[in-house]
């Protein structure tokens, strides 16, 4: 496939030879800017795997670094383009605002998750070269479902994270419960992506087209029926199943519980922030017409994962599968915003993500320092009395639960805010309402485990907080407190990347 | 200055409360002490310059609130009344200040006890200073709470908690009548400016309105609900259970704000709203119906209590219900005179209690203390000029402020002053029985304390009989150099437009022309309880029990106070306990925590444990309720109308 901006470039420049070269190598280059970040992903995740195979298991420490290198120059890449919406491969990838800044925070949650996670690989004698070239290929594969916008694109991204991500999640095969994961989250993808299949099938063939804006134009003449709302079903099975929203959340818990910790701290962050823009950008450019039908289904899943969330976090004690819970919850909260299906909601939906990333990365550095020197633990009740052993870290947590928890004036507490205010304003006042008072009973679990850091007797210290940790959690406690103070950045660029989708 | 003199002691408050720790005990005592000091000297200043030289203002400190139509000030309403209040208030709390010194040596919390007296007297600044009702109210309830704090100083203590608690309820159903009658005020007026409502309170004189279902006198319903307040604030009949008790706090707050000057903020509020009170003789006529009974039911009550400080506690109530009587009976000056002497009187007469406690290490029992007349001779001699000055001695404070009371009481010639004339003079009578029989069973006879106890008594140190002497000072010429400028020939002069007195009010004239068997009454009353005391307890002293025998309901129905305590116990502590239970378990465990918390909170347990047990940890299961979730999408697009549209 041909960029659409060759086909359409004019050819009356072969009259200098040289001009012809720097032409036909330049130009090539300039039309596939907008997806150079991908392809310096790819390029350099192979790349990287060279390096790793030939150099063996001692390269494991620069490949992290060099990977997280990638990451950032892919970032960097995407802060240099500008803010056009562009069309590249016959409109089956587009980058336009929406794609950069989610791109962004997608990038940003794999660099973290790498940076957070070598000291638990050293102590655990896993240091292995694959896992950041695997990350790298996950992230390229949510940076292409992030700009899909043809069905045929979306799974093919999807695809690439999803194998990336089971290779991951049985990352320390030796441990029965990796592998328990992986295997879990392995069969269910697959059942998965065949829902998604079949519901890419049906709605192919009711519209008779792959690509969203084909859809979109189709839906406007002709409408909906039941056969492609059999179809709808299907695919937001399949997405729903990604961003783990009830009812096709059960691998959640066990996969974060199971798989080791660093690799739990990244799938509770980049990979819901890109499946949750590709729900978005389905939904909202491909189905625009039918709005009305497929806002039933996201209420009723949002609700589903709202309450479970929150019920079902209060009788953990691992705090991984706590958070598992959690991330359930807040991805119910997040299509809050889907559903109201305007440009409000998807704005909500973006800051949601956003901030909902920030905080999780900062509890997950908390969690990879419940270290003590006879290893990792994982129960709720091991950080008691933190806030005598160590106080910065248990104000920090403290304030990151207060914030996961919704409180004013804490980051977590606008991240409801924009969502439930759009499902106000596009009229969805039960939804609104059952996620308030979802969110009181969420708040209890998240206050259970300040009161067991301030109030419980202290339990053992922890081993001290390795640097990248710290530094982990310092920046998102920063940003987490103080985003009141200046919450202009996000909300404006998420404003504009939700007005690209309209 | 004003802002000095009422700033002064707040600034001591904060320096004590705060860093008294850090200052020590001793620095915080002496620093608090200067500062009041100060701002009493500069009070003497004030009450020259507004008294004699008439320098009346208003000193505007800071806006305050803004709300609608109400718009309040934080300001000093600078006049007369102002300045006699400045003079009582610094003056007494200054020797207070300093004599605690000495008497709060040995506790440990004395910075926090300094804190508390200076935050008291910047409350009661705030009060005798406020230029509208809400300032007041403020002054008004900070004194409640100063006093609060300090009746349960000793907090180890259940009595002073009790009693702390006590004083503050009661004051609560006096502030309720206050508060509402400041929000009538302010729906009559649209102000709670003083200016504003004296300017327009004569054009409301004989209107109406609704109150409570049924047409009433604007003036008289709004002074009485402020009276209301000031029975509770200065332990009027029905509402002056919790003085008495009050005495669990250290005698030196005894003796400010028991004594010299929270308990006479009812009075002197009364005489603020002198043109409210002037134009409705209902009202006045209740002030002097509940004023003279006060004096006289706390006297007969004081004459049976065998605590000291009881004893002077009771005698507080009855002075503060001859004041009553005289702002009943329209001689504003009068009452005020009598605030003023009876402060030096009767803060020597606590002080001097405490000395006698102090030298017995905490003995307040009559019964156990006689003889100390030479063990603690300078306390004795204090005490006896105390004594003279209350039961109104010839030339002494009392004579001039209380006779003209009693005079006051006969000239007015209605039925109420008539009732208020011979209840007075016989509280008079019992004055002077109940203020010497004190002197006699704590001075003379022989000693019934125990040998230790009377060779360990001593006299107080010199940094508490100084500010006795000052206060013994005042308590003997008090009367005599300001009865003039207060109540004689330079009374117009002197009080200006501070008090208002309606043009037939000839009350100051008035006494001048009573029979000279009603001037003399009092003074009879004083050598006839002077020489009942000397009999029962120096002659003969089998006399008391003998008529306690005999007259034994009425001397119980006195000892036990009217069974004031025990009839509120059963009127309204019990039902409110039991009504308290109910609400609480009934109400509150079984239908609210039931319903609410608790079985919320149980259910959402269930949920948990039944969402739990979703999660099984098998595929299928997992792979299972997708499908059955899609089936469930799918079924309700196709059946329950999803396709509406």
């Amino acid at each position: 496939m041909d960029p659409e901006v060759v086909e359409t470039a004019p050819d009356s420049a072969a009259a200098d030879p040289v001009e012809a070269v720097v032409e036909a190598v330049a130009e090539p280059l300039f039309a596939y800017a907008p997806i150079m970040p991908e392809i310096v992903l790819a390029v350099g995740a192979m790349a990287l795997l060279m390096l790793g195979v030939f150099r063996s298991e001692r390269s494991a420490e620069p490949i992290m670094w060099l990977s997280i290198l990638l990451l950032a120059i892919a970032a960097l890449l995407i802060l240099a383009q500008g803010n056009e919406t562009r069309l590249l491969f016959e409109g089956t990838v587009i980058v336009d605002p929406f794609a950069r800044l989610l791109k962004l925070l997608s990038l940003l949650g794999s660099a973290v998750a790498i940076f957070m996670s070598f000291d638990y690989l050293r102590e655990a004698r896993i240091m292995k070269f694959e896992l950041p070239i695997l990350i790298v290929l996950a992230t390229l594969g949510m940076l292409m479902m992030i700009s899909a916008n043809d069905l045929i694109a979306l799974y093919l991204g999807l695809e690439l994270q999803s194998l990336s991500l089971y290779v991951i999640a049985a990352f320390r095969r030796d441990a029965i419960r990796s592998s328990e994961a992986g295997l879990k989250y392995f069969v269910l993808g697959a059942l998965s992506s065949g829902m998604l299949l079949y519901g890419c099938s049906l709605i192919y063939g009711f519209t008779g087209s792959t690509e969203f804006i084909r859809i979109a134009q189709a839906l406007e003449s002709g409408g909906a029926n039941l056969g492609l709302i059999f179809g709808i079903v299907f695919f937001i099975a399949g997405l729903a199943f990604k961003v783990s929203a009830v009812p096709f959340h059960m691998w959640t818990p066990d996969v974060y519980e199971g798989a080791p910790t660093p690799v739990t701290a990244f799938f509770a962050a980049a990979p819901k922030v890109a499946a949750m823009a590709m729900f978005v950008r389905a939904m909202l450019t491909a189905f625009p017409a039918i709005t009305a039908e497929w806002q039933q289904i996201i209420v009723f899943i949002s609700i589903a994962s709202m309450l479970l969330g929150a019920f079902a976090a209060i009788a953990q004690t691992n705090i991984k599968r706590l958070m598992a819970y959690s991330s359930i919850g807040h991805m119910g909260f997040a299509l809050v915003g889907l559903a109201a299906g305007t440009a409000e909601g998807a704005q909500g939906v973006i800051v949601y993500l956003a901030i909902y990333l920030v905080m999780n990365l900062g509890v997950f550095a908390c969690i990879l320092a419940m270290r003590r020197s006879d290893g990792m633990v994982e129960d709720i009740n091991e950080l008691a009395g933190l806030s005598s052993n160590n106080p910065l870290m248990a104000f920090l947590l403290a304030m990151l639960m207060f914030s996961l928890a919704g409180i004013p004036p804490l980051a977590g507490f606008f991240a409801k805010f924009y969502v439930f205010l759009a499902a106000i304003q596009a009229g969805l006042y039960p939804l609104a309402v059952i996620g308030v008072l979802a969110s009181v009973v969420g708040a209890y679990y998240y206050l259970r485990i300040i009161k067991i850091m301030y109030f419980d007797s202290p339990a053992e210290r922890f081993d001290p907080m390795p640097m990248a940790l710290k530094s982990v959690l310092g920046v998102s406690g920063i940003i987490v407190i103080f985003f009141v103070a200046y919450p202009a950045p996000l909300v404006d660029a998420a404003e504009v990347a939700a007005k690209s989708l309209f | 200055m004003y802002s000095a003199i009422v700033f002064l002691p707040l600034l001591a408050a904060l320096a004590a409360g705060f860093f008294g720790r850090r200052l020590g005990a001793r620095a915080s005592g002496i620093l608090t002490s200067a500062a009041v000091l100060l701002a009493a000297l500069l009070s003497w200043v004030a009450f020259y310059q507004v008294g004699i030289g008439g320098q009346t203002g208003r000193v505007e400190v800071a806006p305050w609130l803004v709300s609608g139509e109400l718009a309040v000030s934080w300001a000093f309403r600078i006049d007369t009344l102002t300045a006699v209040m400045l003079v009582v208030v610094n003056t007494v709390s200054s020797l207070v200040h300093i004599y605690s010194i000495g008497y709060m040596e040995h506790d440990p919390h004395q910075p926090r006890f300094f804190a508390y007296l200076s935050l008291f007297t910047f409350a009661m600044l705030m009060l005798v200073t406020s230029d509208n009702l809400l300032q007041m109210f403020f002054g008004w309830e900070g004194v409640g709470l100063a006093s609060y704090l300090l009746i349960g100083f000793w907090y180890r203590k259940p009595e002073a908690n009790a009693a702390a608690m006590k004083a503050f309820l009661v004051n609560r159903v006096g502030d309720f009548g206050f508060a509402l009658g400041i929000f009538a005020i302010f729906f009559v007026f649209g102000s709670i400016q003083f200016e504003t409502i004296f300017a327009a309170a004569p054009g409301q004189a004989g209107k109406t309105f609704m109150f409570l279902g049924s047409e009433a006198d604007v003036l008289t319903v709004i002074c009485l609900l402020l009276f209301m307040g000031a029975m509770g604030k200065s332990a009027q009949f029905l509402l002056h259970t919790w003085l008495p008790d009050a005495m669990e706090g250290p005698t030196p707050v005894s003796a400010l704000i028991h004594a010299a000057t929270m308990v006479t903020a009812g009075v002197f509020m009364v005489a603020r709203l002198s043109p409210l009170f002037e134009l409705s003789n209902t009202a006045l006529a209740f002030v002097t119906l509940v004023g003279a009974t006060t004096a006289f039911f706390a006297a007969t009550i004081g004459l049976v209590q065998n605590d000291i400080k009881r004893v002077v506690a009771y005698s507080t109530c009855s002075q503060l219900g001859y004041m009553f009587v005289a702002m009943g009976v329209g001689a504003y000056s009068i009452g005020i005179f009598h605030l003023f002497t009876h402060a030096f009187f009767k803060a020597l007469l606590f002080l001097g209690s405490g000395s006698v406690i102090h030298a017995l290490h905490d003995e307040q029992d009559l019964r156990k203390m006689g003889g100390l007349r030479k063990v603690i001779p300078t306390t004795w001699i204090l005490m006896l000029i105390g004594t003279l000055a209350l039961t109104g001695f010839p030339l002494t404070a009392g004579f001039y402020s209380k006779d003209a009371i009693i005079e006051a009481a006969f000239a007015a010639h209605t039925g109420v002053a008539t009732y208020a004339f011979i209840l007075t003079v016989s509280a008079a009578l019992m004055t002077a029985f109940y203020s010497w029989r004190l002197i006699f069973l704590a001075f003379h006879g022989k000693p019934r304390a125990s040998k230790k106890a009377m060779n360990a008594a001593h006299e107080s140190p010199p940094v508490m009989l100084v500010p006795l002497i000052v206060l013994a000072v005042g308590s003997l010429a008090a009367g005599y150099f300001f009865k003039d400028l207060f109540i004689g020939a330079g009374a117009d002069a002197f009080w200006g437009t501070a008090l208002f007195t309606g043009p037939d009010n000839h009350m100051l004239e008035a006494i001048h022309h009573v029979p000279w068997a009603v001037a003399a009454a009092p003074v009879i009353m004083m050598a006839l309880g002077f020489a009942t005391a000397w009999i029962f307890y120096i002659a003969v002293p089998e006399t008391p029990s003998l008529i306690a025998r005999t007259f034994e309901p009425i001397y119980m129905f006195l000892l036990n106070k009217w069974y004031f305590d025990e009839l509120y116990d059963f009127l309204f502590v019990k039902p409110a306990m039991r009504l308290g239970r109910i609400l609480w378990k009934v109400g509150d465990g079984t239908v609210i925590d039931g319903l609410g918390p608790d079985g919320v909170a149980a259910r959402v347990i269930d949920v948990t444990n039944r969402v739990v047990r979703i999660q099984t940890g098998y595929v299928y299961h997992y792979a299972f309720a997708m499908l059955i979730g899609v089936a469930l999408l799918i079924t309700y697009f196709m059946f329950a109308g999803g396709l509406a549209r």
